[in-house]
C-alpha cells in the first residue's frame, strides 16, 4: 500500500486522476448501467488530458473502477503497443500507480479500443471499451429526443432498415464493425467499433463497461448477458473474418488485421490480437512467415 | 354501425389565438372527408390534434381501434398511439421530404414500416416493397435508388406506397397534391382515389385545393378562422353553398 501512496504524492494528483467525487459520480453510472443492461446513462463526463476520441471515457470508466491492487492491460485495436494503448496505459501508471501486464489472462481491468481479447475473459476481469458513439440509431434518426423515444419504446423498426439497406447495395449485410446487438432480449446497444467477429464473445463472464466521453454515456453488460446481434430470418449474422490464417502464429480462429509488406502487392495477415500472437509463438505454433518466439519474425 | 373517428369538441389555442375551436364530426369506415380553408384557417392544426401530432387543449378524438373499440387518442398513453401511428394510420405530408428518409433508398423506405412491426424476413420485405411501389406506379428497377433522385411526383408517390403498406385503416393527408404540377396531380388524385376504393380506406385530406376534394372527399367541411363554417356533401357544399365564407372559396376558383 505504502509505494502506492507515494506514487499518488509523487504526482500531486489523486489516485487514478479523476477526484474521488467523480468517481462516485461515474461508479453510480455504472451501477445504473449494469442494473439496466444496455441502457445508456448519461454522466456528467470530464474533461481528461487528452482529446476526445482518443478514449476519454473509457479512461474515465476505468479510473472509476481501478484500485490499487488492479492490474491493468491496455490495447487497441488488440496491440498493446500502439499509440493510443501505450499512452493510456502510462497515463494509469503515473496517475494511479497500478501494476500494467501485456498477458491478457494476469489483467484484472482491460481498458480496449475496438477489439475483445481472444483469450477467454473470466469472472475476475472487467472488460472497459472506448466508445465514439454509444447511439446504434444515431446516423438512421438524427434526434436525440426521438432516439431516446424510441429506446424507451422499443422502436427497433428502424434497425433493421440499415441491415436492409446493407443487402439491397451489397447483397449481404456489409456491416463489419459496430454491429448493432440486441442486450437481454431489450436495448439495441452499439458494440463500440469491435469487429463483427467479436460480437459472439460478448457473452462473457467478466464485465463489460462501455464509456463514451464526448457523448457523456455510460452502458454496461454484466456478466453472462444474452448478447444477440440482429438479423434477418434468410440473412443470418456471420462473424466474419479474412479467410487466413495467421502468418505469424499459424492461428485459424483469431481475427487478423492485413499488412502491406511492399509496393508489390506483398501482404500478410497477423493476429491483431498481440498478446494472443507472442503467447503463440511461445508457446512452439509458427505460421507462414513467422519464427517461433522471435520478435521481428517477418 | 360506429364510426372509425369520433371527433367531440375539439380545439387547440396557441396562447390567445385560436389554432381551431368546436370542431366535431364523425368519420365512418370507408368514408372519404376533406377539409378545406384558407391558409390561417386551423385545417392543418385541427389535422395535427387528430393524429396525435399535436396535443389539443380541449375535446375528444375516439378511435375505433382493433382491441378496445372507441378509445380517446388524447389520453393514451404514448407508446399505444405511435402503435396506431405505425399500423393503423397512415399520414401523407406535403412535403415528401417530411415524410421519407432521404438517406435510404425506395424500397428501405417502404419497407421500414414493415420491420417497425416486426417482419425480418428481407426477402418477404423486399417484395411487398416492390409490390406497392408497383402499385403507385414506380417501376421495379428503382427499388434501391434514393428518393432524392426521385421526381417530386414520385416522391409522393413514394411516400403514399410507404404509408399504405401496412394496410392502414385511417389515412390523414395533408395537402397531398400541393406542390406538384397539374398533369402530375391529375396522375396522382387518379392513383389515390383508386387505392382508396380499392382498399376501403378511411381518409381525411386537408387541402385548399377544391378540384381535390370534388375527386376524393365524400363530405366536405369548411374552415374559417378556427372554426367549422360549413358541412355536407361534397357536391352539395360545392354546387349550393350557404355560407358567405364558402361562397367566396367556390367563385375563387380559376376557370381555364
Amino acid at each position: 500500500m505504502t509505494d502506492k501512496n507515494q506514487a499518488m504524492t509523487d504526482t500531486h494528483y489523486n489516485f487514478a486522476y479523476l477526484d474521488e467525487q467523480t468517481k462516485r459520480m461515474i461508479r453510480r453510472a455504472l451501477l445504473k448501467g449494469l442494473a439496466i443492461p444496455g441502457y445508456q446513462v448519461p454522466f456528467a463526463s470530464r474533461e481528461m488530458p487528452m482529446p476526445y476520441g482518443w478514449g476519454t471515457g473509457g479512461v474515465q470508466v476505468s479510473a472509476a473502477v481501478l484500485t490499487p491492487e488492479d492490474r491493468m492491460k491496455v490495447i487497441d485495436q488488440g496491440a498493446d503497443d500502439t499509440t493510443n494503448a501505450v499512452s493510456i496505459r502510462k497515463f494509469f501508471e503515473r496517475t494511479a500507480g497500478v501494476d500494467t501486464t501485456e498477458r491478457t489472462a494476469e489483467a484484472t481491468v482491460i481498458q480496449t479500443r475496438h477489439r475483445i481479447p481472444e483469450t477467454e475473459l473470466t469472472e475476475d476481469q472487467i472488460l472497459v471499451y472506448q466508445v465514439p458513439i454509444p447511439e446504434p440509431l444515431r446516423f438512421l434518426e438524427p434526434r436525440e429526443t426521438e432516439t431516446r423515444k424510441m429506446h424507451a419504446l422499443e422502436e427497433y423498426g428502424l434497425m433493421h432498415v440499415k441491415l436492409y439497406e446493407d443487402i439491397a447495395r451489397h447483397g449481404n449485410i456489409a456491416t463489419a464493425y459496430a454491429y448493432p446487438v440486441k442486450v437481454e432480449g431489450r436495448y439495441v446497444m452499439d458494440p463500440s467499433p469491435i469487429p463483427k467477429f467479436d460480437n459472439p464473445k460478448m457473452e462473457m463472464a467478466a464485465i463489460q463497461l462501455f464509456g463514451a466521453g464526448r457523448e457523456q454515456r455510460i452502458y454496461a453488460v454484466p456478466p453472462y448477458t444474452r448478447v444477440v446481434s440482429l438479423d434477418f430470418e434468410d440473412y443470418p449474422f456471420e462473424p466474419s473474418k479474412a479467410d487466413h490464417a495467421c502468418d505469424l502464429c499459424g492461428a485459424q480462429n483469431s481475427y487478423l488485421d492485413e499488412v502491406i509488406v511492399d509496393d508489390a502487392g506483398g501482404r500478410m495477415f497477423v493476429c491483431s490480437d498481440t498478446d494472443f500472437c507472442t503467447t503463440r509463438r511461445d508457446g512452439g505454433h509458427v505460421g507462414r512467415l513467422g519464427a517461433p518466439g522471435t520478435e521481428d519474425a517477418a | 354501425m360506429t364510426p372509425l373517428l369520433k371527433v367531440k369538441d375539439i380545439a387547440k389555442f396557441y396562447g390567445g389565438r385560436i389554432g381551431c375551436t368546436d370542431v366535431g364530426f364523425d368519420l365512418y369506415p370507408g368514408e372519404v372527408m376533406g377539409i378545406v380553408g384558407e391558409s390561417g384557417s386551423g385545417k392543418s392544426t385541427l389535422l395535427n390534434c387528430l393524429a396525435g401530432h399535436l396535443a389539443p387543449d380541449r375535446g375528444q378524438v375516439l378511435f375505433d381501434t382493433r382491441t378496445d373499440g372507441l378509445k380517446d387518442i388524447v389520453t393514451m398513453s404514448e407508446p399505444e398511439r405511435r402503435m396506431l401511428a405505425r399500423t393503423d394510420w397512415a399520414f401523407v405530408h406535403q412535403h415528401a421530404r417530411d415524410g421519407l428518409r432521404m438517406g435510404v433508398s425506395a424500397g428501405g423506405n417502404v419497407g421500414e414500416r414493415l420491420m417497425a412491426v416486426g417482419a425480418r424476413h428481407y426477402g418477404d420485405i423486399r417484395a411487398q416493397a416492390i409490390d406497392w411501389l408497383g402499385r403507385v406506379e414506380i417501376p421495379e428497377d428503382r427499388v434501391d435508388d434514393r428518393p432524392d433522385a426521385f421526381s417530386g411526383g414520385m416522391q409522393q408517390r413514394l411516400q403514399i406506397a410507404r404509408n399504405l403498406v401496412t394496410g392502414p385503416r385511417l389515412v390523414f393527408m395533408d395537402e397531398p397534391t400541393g406542390g406538384l404540377d397539374v398533369s402530375v396531380q391529375a396522375r396522382l388524385l387518379d392513383l389515390l382515389r383508386g387505392l382508396v376504393r380499392e382498399m376501403g380506406l378511411s381518409a381525411i385530406i386537408v387541402t385548399h385545393d377544391l378540384a381535390v376534394v370534388r375527386l376524393l372527399a365524400d363530405r366536405l367541411m369548411v374552415m374559417k378562422s378556427g372554426h367549422v363554417v360549413e358541412t355536407g356533401l361534397t357536391d352539395q357544399v360545392l354546387d349550393d353553398p350557404q355560407h358567405a365564407y364558402t361562397q367566396l372559396l367556390v367563385s375563387s376558383v380559376l376557370q381555364v
